[in-house]
């Protein structure tokens, strides 16, 4: 900056001119309106002075709304303590866990929250459901529930037994291996036994190897893959009962399998 | 400053001067306002731990409502986490039971939010063609109308999508509950404060999922990050074919649910 050349007098007298122009120019202004803006003047200083003191200093720094919210929210108390705690102390009940049907069923799901517990063991303890209210929670038969999750009717299934006196619930299997398909597929055993099927055995259809029983999920039954094999009895030509529906195989519907429109286990539904 | 407006004084406009003086006086402000913002980054480190950084994560839910056994341990375990208050009107997530019959009428029922199961119905003459069940929560939407409407902002997002109320800053207007077009809001009956699900928030950001998540049985419900390249979020919404509650509305929710039936409402 070069100093040297500023004119520092006519800068003072434009001031002063300005100055005198302003003063003027407030002297020019009527009584009401002069005292108008001293009232407007004195009413935004209140406003701001007030809105200050209302409006918490942190409110705004991340937003529109009050940073020290979301430290008062996260301060809040765990009483979940997590799926993976447990196992530190009961090793021998989670490792049995993680091989059965449960495993997937978190220790707190029945034994309720244990946040408190894993601080103080000795002096919380949980709550373990031994009655036979609460397996149906989840095991009681709802026509809601998705189909193959394992269902009971508890009215009927020995109704005065606690659930744990037969299953053990951190490794649950049937107490022992079935003898009918129902005790398992027991939706799909109502349905068939309301059809004109009742009579066609399971394995009519499906065959079951042995090890289906013991290992459900890794055996697996077969199904049926042609319209041949219900061709079986319901063929024109078939060797079967005189009172079964026939249909003539090269004529129905000759691109569809018969299941893509009747359901095996109750074929007279639309 | 001081040359220009020497310099160019005979012919400066009152503008001009005006300008240059905002100017000037933004200026002077400006390294406040950037230390503030690093203050505002060590201030947010030490609220919500090292660790964790919000901007870093952005957080979802997936529901498969074929897995979903209607057990409503997800409801219970919400009350027990959150302490919602235990009268049946106030859910953070609950569980519907949808029945749709054979003459097309849709029952959507939710005893107690589920939170003590669902029993059977005595059976009645209608047949039922599809019936399922479906856990609601709130959506966390990334167009939430229930942060629009607040008159106070007591309720917000946060950097990493949660929906939150400030019970100590909301003044129970009720416009948010009135707002949210998936009813997932209710007013406390003792602080008379707005209430919500917070993805439980406070269990999120010490790096353990939400309650309602840890309690289902079957793994319908899966709790993680939407934008990560490997997560469980990520992969359900990979494999599955996904809709959200009332895509209609924009409000783009972030739970999503997977075999979802057009009854679903």
């Amino acid at each position: 900056m070069d100093l040297d050349n500023f004119n520092w007098e006519e800068i003072n007298k434009k001031l002063k001119e300005s100055v005198r122009a302003m003063k003027s120019f407030w002297k020019s202004l009527p009584e009401q309106v002069k005292r108008l803006t001293v009232i407007v003047i004195v009413l935004i200083f209140a406003l701001i002075f007030v809105r200050g003191l209302l409006v918490p200093a942190d409110f705004g720094k991340y937003g529109h709304y009050r940073a020290s919210a979301i430290d008062e929210i996260i301060s809040q108390e765990i009483n979940y303590a997590g799926h993976g705690i447990c196992l530190e102390c009961h090793d021998d009940i989670v490792e049995k866990k993680q091989s059965s049907y449960h495993k997937g069923v978190s220790c707190e799901v029945c034994h309720g929250p244990a946040a408190k517990h894993t601080e103080s063991p000795d002096e919380v303890s949980l709550r373990a459901p031994r009655g036979r209210g609460y397996c149906p929670l989840c095991h009681e038969y709802l026509p809601s529930r998705p189909t193959g999750f394992p269902q009971i009717v508890s009215a009927s299934h020995n109704p005065m037994k606690p659930c744990i006196t037969c299953h053990n619930p951190h490794d649950p299997k049937p107490p022992q291996t079935p003898k009918e398909c129902s005790a398992c597929h027991a939706e799909i055993a109502r349905t068939k036994s309301l059809s004109r099927h009742i009579y066609v055995p399971c394995v009519r259809c499906h065959e079951a190897p042995v090890d289906h029983k013991i290992k459900p999920r890794e055996v697996l039954p077969s199904k049926p893959q042609t319209r041949e094999f219900c061709g079986g009895c319901h063929g024109e030509d078939a060797d079967s009962d005189k009172g079964i529906p026939r249909i003539d195989l090269a004529e129905h519907y000759e691109h569809y399998t018969c299941w893509q429109c009747h359901y095996p286990h109750l074929p007279e539904a639309p | 400053m001081m040359k220009n407006t020497g310099k160019s004084q005979s012919t400066v406009s009152r503008r001009k001067v005006i300008k240059n003086l905002a100017l000037s006086i933004a200026g002077f402000f400006t390294p406040g306002i950037l230390k503030a913002g690093e203050v505002l980054e060590k201030f947010q480190n030490w609220v919500l731990g090292e660790n964790y950084k919000p901007a870093e994560h952005h957080w979802g839910m997936g529901i498969d409502i074929n897995k979903c056994i209607g057990c409503g341990r997800c409801a219970a375990a919400c009350k027990n986490e959150n302490d919602v208050p235990r009268e049946p009107f106030f859910f953070r997530t609950w569980v519907e039971r949808y029945r749709i019959f054979e003459d097309g009428e849709v029952a959507i029922d939710s005893p107690n939010g589920a939170v003590d199961g669902f029993k059977n119905f005595p059976d009645s003459d209608k047949k039922i063609v599809r019936s399922f069940f479906v856990p609601k929560i709130c959506n966390h939407c990334e167009n939430p109308p229930c942060v629009q409407v607040c008159p106070v902002g007591a309720t917000f997002k946060t950097p990493d999508g949660v929906i939150l109320v400030d019970p100590g800053y909301c003044i129970g207007c009720r416009y948010c509950i009135q707002a949210c077009p998936y009813g997932a809001r209710f007013l406390d009956p003792e602080t008379r404060t707005a209430e919500k699900c917070t993805f439980c928030y406070h269990r999120v950001v010490k790096g353990m999922t939400t309650a309602c998540v840890e309690a289902c049985p079957t793994q319908a419900r899966i709790f993680g990050e939407l934008d990560k390249k490997a997560s469980p979020l990520v992969r359900f919404r990979r494999m599955n074919k996904i809709n959200v509650l009332k895509p209609s509305l924009n409000t783009e929710p972030k739970v999503y649910y997977a075999n979802f039936d057009m009854e679903v409402k």
